[in-house]
Protein backbone atom coordinates (compact mmCIF):
# COMPACT_ATOMS: atom_id res chain seq x y z
CA UNK A 1 0.00 0.00 0.00
CA UNK A 2 1.32 3.51 -1.00
CA UNK A 3 2.16 5.86 1.88
CA UNK A 4 0.01 8.91 2.43
CA UNK A 5 3.01 11.14 3.13
CA UNK A 6 6.14 10.41 1.71
CA UNK A 7 8.91 12.85 2.77
CA UNK A 8 12.99 12.18 1.48
CA UNK A 9 15.57 14.74 2.29
CA UNK A 10 13.43 18.00 2.78
CA UNK A 11 15.10 21.12 3.97
CA UNK A 12 13.67 24.39 3.94
CA UNK A 13 15.96 27.67 4.50
CA UNK A 14 14.73 31.49 4.85
CA UNK A 15 17.71 33.64 4.31
CA UNK A 16 20.38 32.22 6.43
CA UNK A 17 18.19 30.30 8.62
CA UNK A 18 17.62 26.54 8.05
CA UNK A 19 14.09 25.66 9.61
CA UNK A 20 14.05 22.42 8.33
CA UNK A 21 17.00 20.32 7.87
CA UNK A 22 16.64 17.79 5.70
CA UNK A 23 13.65 15.29 7.46
CA UNK A 24 12.70 12.18 6.05
CA UNK A 25 9.60 10.34 7.25
CA UNK A 26 6.65 8.33 5.80
CA UNK A 27 2.72 8.58 6.91
CA UNK A 28 0.93 5.25 5.99
CA UNK A 29 -2.35 5.39 4.90
CA UNK A 30 -5.36 5.70 8.08
CA UNK A 31 -2.25 6.75 10.52
CA UNK A 32 -2.65 9.41 12.90
CA UNK A 33 0.67 10.80 12.61
CA UNK A 34 1.44 13.79 15.74
CA UNK A 35 4.41 15.71 14.98
CA UNK A 36 5.80 17.54 18.27
CA UNK A 37 8.49 19.87 18.84
CA UNK A 38 8.82 23.39 20.80
CA UNK A 39 8.24 26.58 19.19
CA UNK A 40 10.22 27.24 16.31
CA UNK A 41 11.27 23.48 15.50
CA UNK A 42 9.67 23.60 11.81
CA UNK A 43 6.60 22.10 12.80
CA UNK A 44 4.55 24.73 10.62
CA UNK A 45 7.32 25.36 7.62
CA UNK A 46 6.88 21.18 7.33
CA UNK A 47 3.14 21.71 7.44
CA UNK A 48 3.24 24.36 4.97
CA UNK A 49 6.09 22.39 2.37
CA UNK A 50 3.26 19.16 2.62
CA UNK A 51 0.07 21.24 1.59
CA UNK A 52 1.97 23.30 -1.33
CA UNK A 53 2.31 26.39 0.73
CA UNK A 54 6.15 26.60 0.42
CA UNK A 55 8.95 25.31 -1.62
CA UNK A 56 11.24 22.87 -0.02
CA UNK A 57 14.42 24.10 -1.05
CA UNK A 58 15.49 20.33 -1.15
CA UNK A 59 14.23 16.65 -1.25
CA UNK A 60 11.32 15.30 -2.27
CA UNK A 61 7.52 15.05 -1.13
CA UNK A 62 5.02 12.48 -2.29
CA UNK A 63 1.37 13.00 -1.66
CA UNK A 64 -1.63 9.99 -2.13
CA UNK A 65 1.21 8.90 -4.23
CA UNK A 66 1.40 12.19 -6.57
CA UNK A 67 5.18 13.71 -6.65
CA UNK A 68 4.53 17.31 -5.57
CA UNK A 69 8.22 17.92 -4.86
CA UNK A 70 8.45 20.44 -8.00
CA UNK A 71 4.44 21.14 -8.31
CA UNK A 72 3.79 21.85 -4.90
CA UNK A 73 0.10 21.97 -5.59
CA UNK A 74 -0.49 19.27 -7.47
CA UNK A 75 -2.15 17.02 -4.50
CA UNK A 76 -4.16 19.64 -3.63
CA UNK A 77 -7.71 17.16 -4.02
CA UNK A 78 -6.45 15.06 -1.68
CA UNK A 79 -5.79 17.29 1.21
CA UNK A 80 -7.64 18.99 3.95
CA UNK A 81 -5.91 21.61 5.58
CA UNK A 82 -6.78 23.36 9.29
CA UNK A 83 -3.95 26.37 10.09
CA UNK A 84 -3.06 26.99 13.48
CA UNK A 85 -5.17 30.23 13.40
CA UNK A 86 -8.36 30.48 12.23
CA UNK A 87 -8.80 32.08 8.87
CA UNK A 88 -12.08 32.20 7.65
CA UNK A 89 -13.99 35.31 7.03
CA UNK A 90 -15.52 37.08 9.55
CA UNK A 91 -17.71 38.71 7.88
CA UNK A 92 -19.70 35.22 6.63
CA UNK A 93 -22.15 33.38 8.45
CA UNK A 94 -20.80 29.73 9.80
CA UNK A 95 -22.97 28.30 7.01
CA UNK A 96 -21.75 30.53 4.23
CA UNK A 97 -17.82 29.76 5.53
CA UNK A 98 -18.71 26.00 5.09
CA UNK A 99 -20.62 26.51 1.83
CA UNK A 100 -17.90 28.82 0.19
CA UNK A 101 -15.32 26.19 1.22
CA UNK A 102 -16.53 23.20 -0.21
CA UNK A 103 -17.12 25.21 -3.33
CA UNK A 104 -13.69 25.98 -3.63
CA UNK A 105 -13.61 21.89 -3.77
CA UNK A 106 -16.05 22.07 -6.19
CA UNK A 107 -19.04 20.87 -4.16
CA UNK A 108 -22.09 21.37 -5.96
CA UNK A 109 -24.76 23.82 -4.01
CA UNK A 110 -26.89 20.54 -2.84
CA UNK A 111 -23.85 18.58 -1.86
CA UNK A 112 -22.24 20.93 0.06
CA UNK A 113 -25.35 23.00 1.58
CA UNK A 114 -26.41 19.15 3.07
CA UNK A 115 -22.54 18.75 3.77
CA UNK A 116 -22.25 22.02 5.89
CA UNK A 117 -25.60 21.70 7.75
CA UNK A 118 -24.57 17.62 8.76
CA UNK A 119 -20.82 19.01 9.60
CA UNK A 120 -22.62 22.20 11.63
CA UNK A 121 -24.65 19.18 13.32
CA UNK A 122 -21.90 17.08 14.29
CA UNK A 123 -19.86 19.76 15.76
CA UNK A 124 -22.29 21.57 17.67
CA UNK A 125 -23.01 24.68 15.85
CA UNK A 126 -25.75 23.99 14.86
CA UNK A 127 -27.37 27.25 16.83
CA UNK A 128 -24.66 29.54 15.21
CA UNK A 129 -25.16 28.55 11.90
CA UNK A 130 -26.30 32.24 11.21
CA UNK A 131 -24.23 33.89 13.36
CA UNK A 132 -21.07 35.54 11.34
CA UNK A 133 -17.93 33.82 11.91
CA UNK A 134 -16.62 37.24 13.71
CA UNK A 135 -18.75 36.27 16.33
CA UNK A 136 -18.12 33.39 17.32
CA UNK A 137 -15.93 32.23 20.77
CA UNK A 138 -12.08 30.71 20.09
CA UNK A 139 -13.64 27.66 20.55
CA UNK A 140 -16.75 27.44 17.83
CA UNK A 141 -13.67 29.11 15.35
CA UNK A 142 -11.56 26.31 16.17
CA UNK A 143 -14.39 23.60 15.54
CA UNK A 144 -15.80 25.65 12.33
CA UNK A 145 -12.28 25.79 10.93
CA UNK A 146 -11.68 22.01 11.22
CA UNK A 147 -15.19 21.78 9.54
CA UNK A 148 -14.19 23.72 7.01
CA UNK A 149 -11.15 21.29 6.50
CA UNK A 150 -13.05 18.39 5.93
CA UNK A 151 -16.00 19.57 3.93
CA UNK A 152 -14.70 17.87 1.36
CA UNK A 153 -14.15 14.76 2.45
CA UNK A 154 -9.92 14.91 2.06
CA UNK A 155 -8.01 11.29 2.37
CA UNK A 156 -5.37 13.33 4.39
CA UNK A 157 -6.13 15.61 6.70
CA UNK A 158 -3.43 18.38 8.18
CA UNK A 159 -4.13 19.82 11.40
CA UNK A 160 -1.97 22.42 12.96
CA UNK A 161 -2.24 22.83 16.60
CA UNK A 162 -5.97 22.54 16.57
CA UNK A 163 -6.67 22.74 20.53
CA UNK A 164 -4.26 25.21 21.45
CA UNK A 165 -5.90 28.16 23.20
CA UNK A 166 -9.10 26.65 23.81
CA UNK A 167 -11.20 25.97 26.95
CA UNK A 168 -10.99 22.67 28.11
CA UNK A 169 -14.44 21.56 27.38
CA UNK A 170 -13.66 22.68 23.44
CA UNK A 171 -10.25 20.66 23.69
CA UNK A 172 -12.05 17.37 24.54
CA UNK A 173 -14.82 17.89 22.20
CA UNK A 174 -12.23 18.60 19.39
CA UNK A 175 -10.15 15.88 20.54
CA UNK A 176 -12.95 13.33 20.38
CA UNK A 177 -13.67 14.64 16.95
CA UNK A 178 -10.22 14.05 15.82
CA UNK A 179 -10.53 10.42 17.11
CA UNK A 180 -13.97 10.19 15.56
CA UNK A 181 -12.38 10.84 12.04
CA UNK A 182 -9.16 8.97 12.42
CA UNK A 183 -11.75 5.91 12.71
CA UNK A 184 -13.55 6.96 9.68
CA UNK A 185 -10.35 5.84 7.80
CA UNK A 186 -9.11 9.45 7.36
CA UNK A 187 -5.24 10.00 7.56
CA UNK A 188 -4.46 12.81 9.58
CA UNK A 189 -1.21 14.71 10.30
CA UNK A 190 -1.18 16.39 13.87
CA UNK A 191 1.56 18.55 15.22
CA UNK A 192 0.42 19.96 18.58
CA UNK A 193 2.81 20.78 21.58
CA UNK A 194 0.26 19.02 24.11
CA UNK A 195 2.35 16.12 24.63
CA UNK A 196 -0.75 14.38 26.62
CA UNK A 197 -3.05 15.14 23.84
CA UNK A 198 -0.33 13.34 21.25
CA UNK A 199 0.04 10.09 23.60
CA UNK A 200 -3.88 9.75 23.65
CA UNK A 201 -4.54 9.94 19.66
CA UNK A 202 -1.31 9.11 18.19
CA UNK A 203 -0.41 5.94 16.42
CA UNK A 204 2.76 7.07 15.63
CA UNK A 205 4.90 10.46 16.75
CA UNK A 206 7.98 12.34 15.37
CA UNK A 207 9.90 14.68 17.55
CA UNK A 208 11.36 17.33 16.01
CA UNK A 209 14.14 20.18 17.67
CA UNK A 210 15.93 22.91 15.48
CA UNK A 211 14.47 21.75 12.08
CA UNK A 212 15.79 17.80 12.47
CA UNK A 213 13.97 14.78 13.20
CA UNK A 214 15.30 13.79 16.57
CA UNK A 215 12.70 10.07 17.27
CA UNK A 216 10.12 8.77 15.23
CA UNK A 217 8.23 5.68 16.52
CA UNK A 218 5.04 4.05 18.27
CA UNK A 219 3.73 5.79 21.31
CA UNK A 220 4.08 2.13 22.65
CA UNK A 221 7.71 1.56 21.59
CA UNK A 222 8.35 5.51 22.62
CA UNK A 223 7.23 4.61 25.88
CA UNK A 224 8.66 0.84 26.75
CA UNK A 225 12.08 1.97 28.09
CA UNK A 226 10.35 4.27 30.96
CA UNK A 227 7.36 2.02 31.60
CA UNK A 228 9.14 0.37 34.35
CA UNK A 229 10.07 2.91 36.26
CA UNK A 230 8.54 4.37 39.30
CA UNK A 231 7.70 8.04 39.19
CA UNK A 232 6.82 10.23 42.45
CA UNK A 233 6.33 13.96 42.09
CA UNK A 234 7.03 16.14 45.28
CA UNK A 235 5.13 19.66 45.35
CA UNK A 236 6.90 22.29 47.91
CA UNK A 237 5.09 25.14 49.48
CA UNK A 238 8.46 26.77 49.52
CA UNK A 239 11.28 27.70 47.00
CA UNK A 240 13.77 25.10 46.51
CA UNK A 241 17.51 25.61 47.01
CA UNK A 242 20.44 23.37 46.72
CA UNK A 243 18.18 20.15 47.50
CA UNK A 244 19.01 17.82 44.30
CA UNK A 245 23.21 16.74 45.82
CA UNK A 246 21.53 16.28 49.33
CA UNK A 247 18.67 14.03 47.64
CA UNK A 248 20.69 11.94 45.47
CA UNK A 249 23.92 11.73 48.52
CA UNK A 250 20.98 10.26 50.97
CA UNK A 251 19.39 8.26 48.42
CA UNK A 252 21.78 7.00 45.88
CA UNK A 253 19.20 4.46 44.44
CA UNK A 254 16.93 7.14 43.73
CA UNK A 255 17.30 9.39 40.31
CA UNK A 256 16.03 13.41 41.58
CA UNK A 257 15.81 16.28 39.42
CA UNK A 258 14.08 19.65 40.77
CA UNK A 259 11.67 21.18 38.24
CA UNK A 260 11.15 24.68 38.18
CA UNK A 261 11.66 26.21 41.97
CA UNK A 262 8.72 24.05 43.71
CA UNK A 263 8.85 20.58 42.25
CA UNK A 264 11.09 17.47 42.78
CA UNK A 265 10.88 14.71 40.30
CA UNK A 266 12.25 11.31 42.17
CA UNK A 267 12.63 7.92 39.59
CA UNK A 268 13.77 4.80 40.46
CA UNK A 269 13.85 1.38 38.85
CA UNK A 270 12.01 -0.29 41.80
CA UNK A 271 8.40 1.76 44.20
CA UNK A 272 9.81 4.54 45.67
CA UNK A 273 8.86 5.24 49.61
CA UNK A 274 7.46 8.58 49.91
CA UNK A 275 7.46 8.76 53.65
CA UNK A 276 11.60 9.06 53.90
CA UNK A 277 11.78 11.46 51.23
CA UNK A 278 9.21 13.93 52.96
CA UNK A 279 10.98 13.42 56.33
CA UNK A 280 14.48 14.01 54.71
CA UNK A 281 12.60 17.29 52.91
CA UNK A 282 11.10 18.88 55.98
CA UNK A 283 14.16 17.83 57.99
CA UNK A 284 15.99 20.56 56.04
CA UNK A 285 13.43 23.13 56.17
CA UNK A 286 11.29 21.88 52.65
CA UNK A 287 7.93 22.06 53.59
CA UNK A 288 5.98 19.39 51.33
CA UNK A 289 2.52 20.17 49.96
CA UNK A 290 1.86 17.16 48.29
CA UNK A 291 3.83 14.26 46.85
CA UNK A 292 2.01 11.88 43.97
CA UNK A 293 3.13 8.57 42.23
CA UNK A 294 3.18 9.47 38.75
CA UNK A 295 2.67 7.02 35.35
CA UNK A 296 5.92 7.35 33.47
CA UNK A 297 4.01 9.38 30.27
CA UNK A 298 5.40 10.30 27.12
CA UNK A 299 6.44 13.66 28.38
CA UNK A 300 9.16 12.28 30.12
CA UNK A 301 10.30 10.54 26.70
CA UNK A 302 9.95 14.38 25.24
CA UNK A 303 12.25 15.30 27.63
CA UNK A 304 14.74 12.88 27.86
CA UNK A 305 15.28 13.27 24.02
CA UNK A 306 14.67 16.75 23.53
CA UNK A 307 16.02 18.30 26.68
CA UNK A 308 13.36 20.87 26.69
CA UNK A 309 10.93 20.60 29.43
CA UNK A 310 7.28 20.30 28.06
CA UNK A 311 5.63 22.50 30.51
CA UNK A 312 8.32 25.48 29.75
CA UNK A 313 7.21 24.24 25.93
CA UNK A 314 3.84 24.59 26.81
CA UNK A 315 3.54 28.02 28.44
CA UNK A 316 5.77 29.78 25.66
CA UNK A 317 3.39 28.24 22.98
CA UNK A 318 0.19 29.34 24.82
CA UNK A 319 2.15 32.97 25.90
CA UNK A 320 2.82 33.59 21.65
CA UNK A 321 -0.89 32.40 21.14
CA UNK A 322 -2.44 35.23 23.70
CA UNK A 323 -0.02 37.27 22.25
CA UNK A 324 -1.79 37.28 18.83
CA UNK B 1 -13.50 19.11 -10.54
CA UNK B 2 -15.59 21.86 -11.48
CA UNK B 3 -13.44 25.13 -11.98
CA UNK B 4 -16.27 27.27 -12.60
CA UNK B 5 -17.60 26.28 -9.65
CA UNK B 6 -15.30 27.69 -7.66
CA UNK B 7 -14.95 30.74 -9.96
CA UNK B 8 -18.35 31.89 -9.60
CA UNK B 9 -18.21 31.25 -5.47
CA UNK B 10 -15.08 33.61 -4.85
CA UNK B 11 -16.87 36.35 -7.52
CA UNK B 12 -19.63 35.78 -5.75
CA UNK B 13 -18.31 36.23 -2.36
CA UNK B 14 -15.84 39.23 -3.26
CA UNK B 15 -18.73 40.44 -4.67
CA UNK B 16 -21.03 40.37 -1.32
CA UNK B 17 -17.97 40.91 0.97
CA UNK B 18 -16.77 44.06 -0.34
CA UNK B 19 -18.19 45.73 -3.89
CA UNK B 20 -21.49 45.37 -3.34
CA UNK B 21 -21.23 47.31 0.38
CA UNK B 22 -22.97 50.48 0.72
CA UNK B 23 -19.60 52.09 1.53
CA UNK B 24 -17.90 50.77 -1.46
CA UNK B 25 -20.82 51.82 -3.71
CA UNK B 26 -21.00 55.27 -2.46
CA UNK B 27 -17.75 55.14 -3.12
CA UNK B 28 -18.06 54.11 -6.92
CA UNK B 29 -21.04 56.95 -7.18
CA UNK B 30 -19.32 59.33 -5.53
CA UNK B 31 -16.11 59.23 -6.84
CA UNK B 32 -16.92 59.83 -10.74
CA UNK B 33 -19.41 62.63 -9.86
CA UNK B 34 -16.48 64.83 -7.72
CA UNK B 35 -14.47 64.11 -11.10
CA UNK B 36 -16.96 65.33 -13.34
CA UNK B 37 -18.14 68.51 -10.91
CA UNK B 38 -14.28 69.13 -10.56
CA UNK B 39 -13.67 69.41 -14.20
CA UNK B 40 -16.39 70.99 -15.26
CA UNK B 41 -15.87 73.99 -13.00
CA UNK B 42 -13.04 74.59 -13.85
CA UNK B 43 -12.72 74.33 -17.73
CA UNK B 44 -15.82 76.91 -17.23
CA UNK B 45 -16.67 76.19 -20.97
CA UNK B 46 -20.23 74.98 -20.29
CA UNK B 47 -22.13 72.15 -21.66
CA UNK B 48 -20.27 71.98 -24.64
CA UNK B 49 -17.35 70.37 -22.68
CA UNK B 50 -18.84 67.32 -21.48
CA UNK B 51 -18.12 65.52 -24.21
CA UNK B 52 -14.15 66.37 -23.90
CA UNK B 53 -14.17 65.54 -20.31
CA UNK B 54 -16.52 62.46 -20.41
CA UNK B 55 -13.52 60.47 -21.92
CA UNK B 56 -11.00 61.44 -19.30
CA UNK B 57 -13.47 61.01 -16.27
CA UNK B 58 -14.76 57.59 -17.15
CA UNK B 59 -11.23 56.67 -17.74
CA UNK B 60 -10.36 58.29 -14.04
CA UNK B 61 -13.36 56.39 -12.52
CA UNK B 62 -12.94 53.29 -13.89
CA UNK B 63 -8.74 53.70 -12.54
CA UNK B 64 -9.34 54.75 -9.18
CA UNK B 65 -12.35 52.39 -8.16
CA UNK B 66 -10.84 48.95 -9.52
CA UNK B 67 -7.26 49.80 -8.24
CA UNK B 68 -8.39 51.37 -4.76
CA UNK B 69 -10.54 48.46 -3.70
CA UNK B 70 -8.49 45.12 -5.38
CA UNK B 71 -5.40 46.80 -3.54
CA UNK B 72 -7.42 46.60 -0.35
CA UNK B 73 -9.30 43.26 -0.58
CA UNK B 74 -6.17 40.98 -1.51
CA UNK B 75 -3.79 42.64 0.35
CA UNK B 76 -6.43 42.55 3.50
CA UNK B 77 -7.22 39.09 2.75
CA UNK B 78 -3.58 38.17 2.42
CA UNK B 79 -2.85 39.77 5.67
CA UNK B 80 -5.66 37.93 8.20
CA UNK B 81 -4.32 35.09 5.86
CA UNK B 82 -8.24 33.82 4.71
CA UNK B 83 -5.92 34.22 1.00
CA UNK B 84 -4.26 31.24 2.42
CA UNK B 85 -7.45 29.34 2.18
CA UNK B 86 -8.41 29.96 -1.37
CA UNK B 87 -4.24 29.28 -2.33
CA UNK B 88 -4.84 25.63 -0.78
CA UNK B 89 -7.40 25.26 -2.95
CA UNK B 90 -7.26 22.53 -5.97
CA UNK B 91 -7.60 25.37 -8.50
CA UNK B 92 -5.29 26.59 -10.93
CA UNK B 93 -3.50 29.85 -9.85
CA UNK B 94 -4.65 31.55 -13.10
CA UNK B 95 -8.14 30.31 -12.71
CA UNK B 96 -8.45 31.57 -8.65
CA UNK B 97 -6.85 34.77 -9.58
CA UNK B 98 -8.88 35.47 -12.54
CA UNK B 99 -11.69 34.86 -10.05
CA UNK B 100 -10.49 37.09 -7.66
CA UNK B 101 -10.23 40.07 -9.81
CA UNK B 102 -13.50 39.47 -12.02
CA UNK B 103 -15.56 41.33 -9.18
CA UNK B 104 -13.21 44.41 -9.52
CA UNK B 105 -13.24 44.25 -13.37
CA UNK B 106 -17.18 44.98 -12.97
CA UNK B 107 -16.71 46.62 -10.43
CA UNK B 108 -15.18 49.22 -12.98
CA UNK B 109 -17.23 48.90 -15.71
CA UNK B 110 -19.94 50.07 -13.39
CA UNK B 111 -18.01 52.68 -11.89
CA UNK B 112 -17.48 53.92 -15.98
CA UNK B 113 -21.23 54.71 -16.79
CA UNK B 114 -21.65 56.49 -13.84
CA UNK B 115 -20.86 59.28 -15.29
CA UNK B 116 -22.03 58.28 -18.69
CA UNK B 117 -25.65 58.18 -17.26
CA UNK B 118 -24.95 61.88 -15.90
CA UNK B 119 -23.89 62.82 -19.11
CA UNK B 120 -26.40 61.26 -21.00
CA UNK B 121 -29.14 64.23 -19.11
CA UNK B 122 -26.74 66.90 -19.81
CA UNK B 123 -25.37 66.60 -23.48
CA UNK B 124 -25.89 64.70 -26.87
CA UNK B 125 -24.23 61.36 -26.96
CA UNK B 126 -25.74 60.56 -30.17
CA UNK B 127 -22.20 60.31 -31.45
CA UNK B 128 -20.80 58.29 -29.15
CA UNK B 129 -19.37 55.02 -30.83
CA UNK B 130 -20.97 52.64 -28.83
CA UNK B 131 -18.82 49.79 -30.52
CA UNK B 132 -15.36 51.31 -29.70
CA UNK B 133 -16.74 52.70 -26.35
CA UNK B 134 -17.89 49.43 -24.60
CA UNK B 135 -14.61 46.83 -25.19
CA UNK B 136 -11.93 50.36 -24.18
CA UNK B 137 -14.23 51.07 -20.79
CA UNK B 138 -13.95 47.36 -20.50
CA UNK B 139 -10.08 46.77 -21.44
CA UNK B 140 -9.35 49.81 -19.20
CA UNK B 141 -11.34 47.80 -15.94
CA UNK B 142 -9.20 44.65 -17.00
CA UNK B 143 -5.43 46.44 -17.43
CA UNK B 144 -6.79 48.78 -13.91
CA UNK B 145 -8.00 45.97 -12.24
CA UNK B 146 -4.29 43.56 -12.72
CA UNK B 147 -2.62 47.08 -12.04
CA UNK B 148 -4.44 47.15 -8.99
CA UNK B 149 -3.16 43.02 -8.43
CA UNK B 150 -0.11 43.58 -9.44
CA UNK B 151 0.09 46.38 -6.80
CA UNK B 152 -1.50 43.83 -4.53
CA UNK B 153 0.91 40.87 -4.61
CA UNK B 154 3.52 43.69 -4.36
CA UNK B 155 3.19 44.85 -0.64
CA UNK B 156 2.19 43.51 2.57
CA UNK B 157 0.30 46.28 4.61
CA UNK B 158 -3.15 47.50 3.05
CA UNK B 159 -1.77 51.23 3.93
CA UNK B 160 1.23 49.80 1.31
CA UNK B 161 -0.65 49.47 -1.45
CA UNK B 162 -2.74 52.49 -0.85
CA UNK B 163 0.51 54.80 -1.15
CA UNK B 164 1.93 52.47 -3.79
CA UNK B 165 -1.43 52.78 -5.98
CA UNK B 166 -0.96 56.50 -5.79
CA UNK B 167 2.18 56.40 -6.96
CA UNK B 168 1.26 55.14 -10.20
CA UNK B 169 -2.26 56.45 -10.39
CA UNK B 170 -1.85 59.99 -10.03
CA UNK B 171 0.96 60.49 -12.56
CA UNK B 172 -1.54 58.61 -15.26
CA UNK B 173 -4.14 61.28 -15.17
CA UNK B 174 -1.70 63.79 -16.17
CA UNK B 175 0.22 61.74 -18.49
CA UNK B 176 -2.36 59.41 -20.88
CA UNK B 177 -4.12 62.27 -22.30
CA UNK B 178 -7.05 61.97 -19.92
CA UNK B 179 -7.18 65.90 -20.15
CA UNK B 180 -4.68 67.45 -21.14
CA UNK B 181 -3.19 66.38 -24.56
CA UNK B 182 -0.39 63.90 -25.20
CA UNK B 183 1.37 66.10 -27.99
CA UNK B 184 0.77 69.17 -25.60
CA UNK B 185 3.33 67.56 -22.62
CA UNK B 186 6.93 68.81 -22.70
CA UNK B 187 9.17 66.25 -24.65
CA UNK B 188 10.67 64.39 -22.08
CA UNK B 189 7.64 63.15 -20.66
CA UNK B 190 6.10 61.82 -23.49
CA UNK B 191 7.76 58.98 -23.79
CA UNK B 192 6.47 57.85 -20.63
CA UNK B 193 3.07 58.67 -21.68
CA UNK B 194 3.06 55.59 -24.31
CA UNK B 195 4.39 53.20 -21.37
CA UNK B 196 1.19 53.37 -19.05
CA UNK B 197 -1.61 51.37 -20.31
CA UNK B 198 -4.58 54.06 -19.90
CA UNK B 199 -3.15 56.29 -22.32
CA UNK B 200 -4.30 53.75 -25.22
CA UNK B 201 -7.52 52.90 -23.11
CA UNK B 202 -8.34 57.04 -23.44
CA UNK B 203 -7.67 57.02 -26.69
CA UNK B 204 -10.47 55.01 -27.94
CA UNK B 205 -12.61 56.26 -25.53
CA UNK B 206 -11.74 60.18 -27.11
CA UNK B 207 -11.86 58.49 -30.12
CA UNK B 208 -15.59 57.16 -29.50
CA UNK B 209 -16.93 60.12 -27.73
CA UNK B 210 -15.67 62.76 -29.88
CA UNK B 211 -13.55 61.52 -32.40
CA UNK B 212 -10.29 62.98 -31.27
CA UNK B 213 -8.05 59.31 -31.62
CA UNK B 214 -4.60 59.49 -32.43
CA UNK B 215 -4.39 55.85 -33.30
CA UNK B 216 -6.72 53.37 -35.05
CA UNK B 217 -8.60 51.43 -32.56
CA UNK B 218 -7.25 48.28 -32.89
CA UNK B 219 -3.76 49.01 -32.17
CA UNK B 220 -5.02 50.92 -28.71
CA UNK B 221 -6.91 47.46 -28.08
CA UNK B 222 -4.15 45.61 -28.90
CA UNK B 223 -1.51 47.09 -26.74
CA UNK B 224 -4.28 47.78 -24.09
CA UNK B 225 -4.65 43.77 -24.18
CA UNK B 226 -0.92 43.20 -23.98
CA UNK B 227 -0.40 45.26 -20.79
CA UNK B 228 -3.29 43.31 -19.45
CA UNK B 229 -1.33 40.12 -20.09
CA UNK B 230 2.09 41.11 -19.07
CA UNK B 231 0.55 42.51 -15.36
CA UNK B 232 -1.37 39.40 -14.48
CA UNK B 233 1.70 36.76 -15.93
CA UNK B 234 3.94 39.30 -13.71
CA UNK B 235 1.54 39.66 -10.88
CA UNK B 236 1.05 35.78 -11.06
CA UNK B 237 5.18 35.24 -11.39
CA UNK B 238 4.79 37.38 -7.69
CA UNK B 239 2.46 35.16 -6.31
CA UNK B 240 4.46 32.08 -6.82
CA UNK B 241 7.57 34.17 -5.78
CA UNK B 242 6.64 36.06 -2.60
CA UNK B 243 3.55 33.71 -1.43
CA UNK B 244 4.24 30.61 -2.05
CA UNK B 245 7.83 30.81 -0.57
Amino acid sequence: MTDAIGVEGMRKCFAEVEAVSGISFSVRQGELFGFLGPNGAGKTTTINMLTGLARPNTGSIRIGGIDCTHRPRAAQHLIGVVPDESNLYPELTGFENLCFCAALHGLGKVERQGRARELLDNFGLAQALNRKFGGYSKGMKRKLTIAAGIIHKPEILFLDEPTTGIDVASARQLRQLIADLHRGGTTIFLTTHYIEEAERLCDRIAFIVSGRIVRIDTVEHLIQPIQEKHVVQITCANTLSDIEGNLSESFPELECKTIGQRVIRVEADEPVRVGPLVRFLEDHGVEVSEARRMRPSLEDIFVRITGIEADAMRKEKEKAGSGQ
Amino acid sequence: MKLWIAFWNILVKDMRTYYLKPPNISWGLIFPLAWTSMFFIKSGSGLESILTMLPGVVAVSILFGTTSLLAVTVTFEKKNRSFERLLLAPIPLEVLMLAKTSGAILFGVANAFVPVIMALFLADLSQVVWSAFVPAVFMIAVASTFLGLFIAVAVSEVFEAQTFSNFFRFPMIFLCGLFFPIEKLPVLLKPLSYVLPLTYGADVLHGAVHGGHAMPFSLDLSLLGAFCVGLFAMSLWNIKRKWIL
